[in-house]
């Protein structure tokens, strides 16, 4: 088990440019999830990291040994295939005593590393059945086996649970997340979905057009977002964004969004100082909106603005809400059940402690 | 004209009828030929030449103990050598080439496809002289070998291509792993990708097979003494008697339809996928 660094790490295919400079650093025994929509470089770094495609551009390095361009069998690592890419041709045994038969193994250190994969797994009853014998969340399993067994420097896994159905990839997400806990292998994780992502993940890098855009705990990911794209990707439903003019007198600091006003303390002066006069990119996560009845308005923590009830998405354990705002629509999220009257006239709060504001130019976080 | 009317079992019946008997007239027309030639191949002589005798119930292994004593049995010999060869020859070269198409994306590519069926264009007879004048100039004339070489190169286009589909219907994943998971790539080929692509490769090495063992003018041209079977049944077994003649084209499908009916248990899948 290693730490694995990623120095400026480019990677085209013709004119695209799949990976842009990334830099990264994975800590030994980490969980690592690179998170983003399809087509932003994550898989493409992946197979950079496995050595299944080498970088144009940067160096990748497992400890202090640059293995850029070590073939993949040098590097130790093992992978979980999104199609899982287990060997049809051969039984769940052979499959994961493949990479140990490779190493030459004894073979009775091989039957009891596969056992101990399998039973780790719970397909110990399944050894002798090929993969076509097998349903998908099975194979999946033999595919996870596979690659634990080796005891790799690495675990790669790319987005190992979107082919699974809706329960069984919940069930896994706990059972993978466990799994690397007992090994304390370093993991790198692929996925677009945030659920995983903010579960599984010890450390987030979100990444878009080839770009990490920023990398920290699921805490820090969700309520720090270092910049709008972040802001936007995690949470669901997706944060609410509006445009708006920042003015500052002595008493106070206004956020003038044409429909509505949003007055913040002075304590922001210091931070909004320089954009006065500015547009800017505010943005406020849909639970931090609540009806202005529910909450104990006090020492200005919330700010309200008016509206009518457009549309409502009872999901039962939660219901949410859009406010139709002036022209612009503010999406509210409440947990439990509530009844709201379409076409109503709601007045709600915005929780002011949660709000981010953005640079409209680089989408940069300001707060 | 009334019937259209209204669904009547009565015409749904005539439709199943009509459609059984173009199948049985289809399967007739493919069968009685075999069924005749091999029924021929084993008549008894008095029989076969009797007015009386349609089905005759006398049979004989005469003729083809006969004809394989004439030099069938040696032609045959030949034959099995040239298919062998050219089997290996045109996988040597073809396999290496339909894994690259399947693979790996080059300039020229399809270009380069399209140049390897356009060989396929030109007439044999166009180059048999020339092939013949240059076969004795190097000493390979009447050799297995020389005919082997020249079905090599009727049979190159096709492996070329039904190797790259099939290695095209192999998932790159699973090579993937194999280079993850310690192989080199040559290790990748020979114990992942091999074993997926052998149900189709069998396919495609039978269908060589039957293509070399049933080619005759190529065969009739290059060989004098060292014939293949076709090129001795064309030049000798036809100036026999009619039951030798029956024997003989036995003697030819014979292989075939073993290797077919061999073939099509496990051509379509294998190991629960299917390849092409």
């Amino acid at each position: 088990m290693v730490d694995v660094h990623l120095r400026g790490i480019t990677k085209r295919f013709g004119r695209t440019v799949a990976v842009d400079g990334i830099d990264l650093d994975v800590n030994d025994g980490e969980f690592i999830v690179l998170l983003g929509p399809s087509g932003c470089g994550k898989t493409t770094t992946l197979r950079i990291i496995a050595g299944l495609e080498k970088p144009d551009r940067g160096r990748v390095f497992f400890g202090n040994k640059d293995v850029t361009y070590l073939p993949p069998r040098e590097r130790y690592v093992s992978m979980v295939f999104q199609s899982y890419a287990v060997w049809p041709h051969m039984t769940v045994f052979d499959n994961i005593a493949f990479p140990l038969k490779i190493k030459g193994l004894p073979k009775d250190e091989i039957v009891c590393k596969v056992k101990w994969a399998a039973e780790l797994l719970q397909i110990g009853d399944l050894l002798n059945r090929y993969p076509h014998q097998l349903s998908g969340g099975q194979r999946q399993r033999v595919a996870v086996a596979r690659a634990i067994v080796v005891e790799p420097n690495v675990l790669l896994m790319d987005e190992p649970l979107s082919n699974l159905d809706a329960l069984l990839r919940v069930r896994m997400r706990s059972e993978l997340k466990k799994l690397q806990r007992k090994i304390k292998v370093t993991t790198i994780y692929v996925t677009h979905d945030q659920v995983e992502a903010m579960t599984m993940g010890d450390r987030i890098a979100v990444m878009n057009a080839g770009k990490i855009m920023q990398v920290g705990t699921p805490e820090e990911i969700y309520n720090k977002p270092q910049n709008i794209f972040v802001a936007g990707f995690v949470g669901t439903p997706q944060m609410n964004f509006f445009d708006a003019t920042i003015s500052i007198s002595p008493k106070e600091v206004a956020l003038d969004a044409g429909d509505f006003k949003i007055s913040l303390e002075p304590r922001f002066t210091e931070l909004l100082k320089g954009f006065e006069g500015k547009s800017v990119t505010v943005g406020i996560r849909p639970e931090h909106i609540h009806p202005s009845k529910y909450v104990a308005l006090s020492e200005g923590r919330y700010s309200l603005v008016k509206g009518t009830v457009d549309f409502v998405e009872a999901l039962g354990s939660d219901t949410i809400v859009h406010v139709n705002v002036g022209s612009r629509i503010l999406v509210m999220k409440l947990s439990g059940s509530h009844h709201f009257k379409l076409g109503s006239d709601i007045e709600i709060a915005l929780d002011l402690d949660k709000l981010h504001i953005f640079r409209k130019d680089s989408g940069k976080a300001i707060i | 004209m009334s019937m259209e009317a209204r669904p009547s079992p009565v015409k749904y019946l005539l439709l199943r009828v009509l459609i059984y008997a173009l199948v049985s007239i289809a399967v007739l027309w493919v069968l009685t030929p075999f069924a005749i030639s091999i029924m021929y191949a084993f008549v008894d002589p008095k029989q076969y030449y009797s007015k009386s005798v349609i089905i005759p119930a006398l049979y004989t292994l005469d003729h083809v103990r006969k004809l394989l004593a004439l030099g069938a049995y040696s032609a045959i010999i030949n034959s099995v050598i040239v298919a062998v060869l050219t089997i290996v020859f045109s996988f040597a070269l073809g396999l290496p080439a339909g894994y690259a198409f399947a693979r790996y994306t080059f300039r020229g590519k399809d270009s380069l496809k399209l140049l390897i069926i356009s060989l396929r264009m030109f007439p044999i007879i166009v180059i048999a002289v020339p092939l013949v004048t240059l076969y004795i100039r190097i000493g390979l004339s009447d050799s297995p070998l020389g005919v082997a070489l020249a079905h090599t190169a009727m049979a190159l286009p096709f492996v070329v291509l039904i190797t790259s589909s099939i290695f095209a219907g192999i998932p790159k994943d699973l090579e993937e792993a194999g280079l993850i998971f310690g192989l080199s790539r040559a290790g990748v080929f020979l114990r992942i990708t091999m074993p997926l692509a052998l149900p189709g490769l069998a396919a495609a090495a039978i269908f060589t097979f039957i293509m070399s063992w049933n080619e005759v003018f190529i065969a009739s041209v290059l060989t004098l003494t060292n014939r293949t079977l076709p090129a001795f049944i064309l030049t000798s077994a036809m100036a026999a008697t009619d039951f030798i003649k029956f024997a003989a084209s036995f003697i030819m499908v014979l292989p075939a339809m073993i290797f077919v009916f061999i073939a099509r248990k496990y051509l379509i899948t294998m190991w629960g996928i299917t390849l092409r």
